[in-house]
């Protein structure tokens, strides 16, 4: 078990294009981090950079105190999750989970033990002896957990690990790593494209964009106070509206309303998260928006609403009565207020 | 897997479908096949005068012959010789393609060409470079001390058909090994190497027991090659010589029948040989559909 270390981590492929760049993550030693972000922001090869399948090419990458940087990724100590699984297909579940262990010249006691200790955490026992082809894709995934952890490496890394099963057991196995990591207590480092799962599993959230990293916080800080309109509308779902305002002399003026708020005057972008809508009572400040349908999710309704040409989304209860032409209203706390170019400026 | 049926509405169009296929078999394959069968209970004379049928007796005479049974011997060492010269050749060469990224195309466009030169002429390079008078190699070889003429030495002219005709082989072969290599995930190089695997450890305990379904296909392939395809490449460099060290099979059913014109003798050697291609194939579809498909 190990802090991992990130300094000014940067990679650049021979012809110029830069994956990542720049990147500074201190992980503590048994936390759960993960890497978000959408397709190409790096978060994987930011991954294969830490176990070494991708070579550093600017910065530092620390396990514990070794800088790894030249070390091969036998040696870094660290144990990963594919995608795709990544079982060895003509080897037996034992086999594919003693050979790390056998490669490092483990006793054969020590690794049966150590077999054994991982299947029966992981409730693999019964097809120890069968062949991955022969194993569903949960089954698959429980024994990729268990080639990992029958290592007791410094740190996990995972990468995308659910992306391959269905929607249901997607959710089962998530609480299972997360319950698993937990007790365990090892590092871990988790690749996720799907922010729910971020959310979920994160003691850090890491959201990276175009290459670098965009914020660092707990969930629900980076839910919160998101820094920028990238992340405020990719965690979160629904995704956050995002409506052009102006503040002029104190008073922010969007979709129609005035609200007071503390910032500089100019145009800005004024986030509001759906279930921070509501609708407005007599004498409050009111968004007058045209409802265009509803989705119902069965605990809550969702309104998709038209505001002065932008689109908004509201949630409300499930009893809810909506009609066509409604006002809806905000407190001024809940409102993110961005400037120009992105940034949060409340 | 489904397979799709089509349903013709007349009896007749799927065999007239079938027919042009099922008459060059029939026309190039059973019939001259039969004419064998037919020709090896026959013993002709020299002058195709009087022709009588003998039963076994060419069978017999054939399996008590010490030529044949030297063939025999000379075609089982040139079969496994050059099937393994061939196969370790071409994976070497396709491991060292896959590991490259950008020139990969360019290396087997280049590494397949010497499938497309024609088998004798192919032979006959070998023979102008191992020409004991005027080729290169003998000439490098004598250099370092080493005498080399195939014409004399049975040694020195087995090792050049063998590599004669695995030259021929190495192209297709390697062929299918890039494909089998990268059909191979990246990920699960990585997963090894991550659990602690060198790269010939990785090459040993994962490279290689997955490529075990192409590597089995080209053994038999090239078994099959090295039995009945490399005629030309015989006849081309040694013609069977020094003293039979190099007569295989299929090269003596030539020198017997045509050269010898020993036609019934030749005839049981084209049904052996026939029935070593049946049992061969035979093994080669129980094999590939059981044992080694993940």
């Amino acid at each position: 078990m190990a802090a991992i270390t990130i300094e000014n981590l940067g990679k650049t492929y021979t012809g110029g294009v830069s994956a990542v760049r720049g990147i500074d993550i201190d992980i503590r030693d048994g936390e759960f981090v993960v890497l978000v972000g959408p397709s190409g922001c790096g978060k994987s090869t930011l991954l294969r950079m830490i176990a070494g399948l991708e070579e550093i090419t600017e910065g530092e990458v620390r396990i514990g105190e070794r800088v790894v940087n030249r070390l091969e990724p036998a040696e870094r100590d660290i144990a990963m999750v594919f995608q795709n699984y990544a079982l060895y297909p003509h080897m037996s579940v034992r086999q594919n989970l003693s050979y790390g262990l056998k490669n490092r010249g483990t006793p054969k006691a020590e690794i049966a033990r150590r077999v054994d200790e991982a299947a029966r955490i992981l409730e693999i026992g019964a097809y120890l002896d069968r062949k991955p082809r022969a194993l569903s894709g949960g089954q698959r995934q429980r024994v990729a957990m268990g080639r990992a952890i029958v290592r007791e490496p410094a740190a996990f890394l995972f990468d995308e690990p659910l992306s391959n099963l269905d929607a249901k057991l997607r959710v089962s196995m998530r609480g299972e790593i997360r319950a698993l990591q937990k007790r365990l207590g090892t590092t871990s480092v988790y690749v996720t494209h799907d922010q729910l799962e971020a959310m979920t599993l994160a003691d850090r959230l890491v959201v990276l964009r175009d290459g670098e990293v965009e914020q660092i916080g707990a969930p629900l800080e980076v839910y919160r106070r998101p820094v920028s309109t990238f992340v405020a509308e990719f965690i979160g779902s629904p995704a956050m509206n995002m409506l052009d305002g102006e503040v002029a002399g104190g008073t922010l003026r969007v979709g129609g309303a005035s609200l007071p708020v503390g910032v500089a005057p100019g145009k800005v972008k004024v986030g509001m998260r759906a279930e921070d809508m509501r609708l407005a009572g007599l004498g409050e400040t009111a968004i007058p928006a045209r409802l265009a349908y509803v989705e119902e999710l069965g605990a809550q309704r969702l309104g998709h609403f038209e505001v002065e040409g932008q689109r908004l989304i509201a949630a409300f209860p499930a009893e809810q009565a909506l009609s066509d032409e409604i006002a809806l209203t905000v407190d001024p706390s809940a409102l993110h207020v961005f400037g120009a170019d992105g940034r949060r400026i409340d | 897997m489904q397979t799709k049926r089509t349903i013709f509405r007349s009896r007749g169009l799927p065999y007239l479908l079938l027919a042009p296929q099922l008459a060059i078999t029939i026309i190039f394959f059973l019939w001259p096949a039969g004419q064998a069968v037919w020709q090896s209970f026959l013993r002709e004379d020299a002058f195709g005068l009087k022709t009588s049928f003998v039963g076994l007796a060419n069978y017999t005479r054939l399996f008590h012959s010490p030529d044949y049974l030297n063939a025999m011997q000379v075609t089982l060492v040139f079969a496994v010789s050059t099937a393994a010269l061939a196969m370790i050749l071409s994976l070497l060469l396709a491991v060292a393609v896959d590991r490259l990224i950008r020139a990969s195309r360019w290396y087997t466009t280049l590494l397949v060409w010497p499938y497309a030169v024609a088998p004798a002429v192919a032979g006959i390079l070998w023979w102008f470079i191992f020409n004991p008078t005027i080729g290169i190699m003998p000439y490098v070889l004598a250099s370092v001390g080493i005498s080399w003429n195939h014409l004399l030495d049975k040694g020195d002219a087995m090792l050049l058909v063998i590599v004669a005709a695995a030259w021929k082989q190495v192209s297709y072969n390697f062929l299918f090994f890039v494909a089998g290599l990268q059909s191979i995930p990246a990920s699960l190089r990585e997963a090894a190497a991550i659990d602690g695997a060198g790269p010939v450890k990785r090459f040993f305990t994962i490279t290689l027991p997955l490529l075990s379904p192409t590597t089995f296909f080209l053994l038999v392939v090239n078994v099959v090659y090295t039995l009945f395809d490399t005629f030309p490449v015989i006849d081309a460099t040694t013609e069977g010589g020094p003293a039979q060290a190099t007569n295989t099979l299929v090269y003596k059913v030539y020198m017997d029948g045509f050269v010898g014109l020993d036609l019934g003798s030749s005839a049981a050697q084209s049904v052996v040989l026939m029935a070593i291609v049946i049992s061969l194939t035979v093994v080669q579809f129980r094999f590939v559909e059981r044992r080694v498909t993940y």
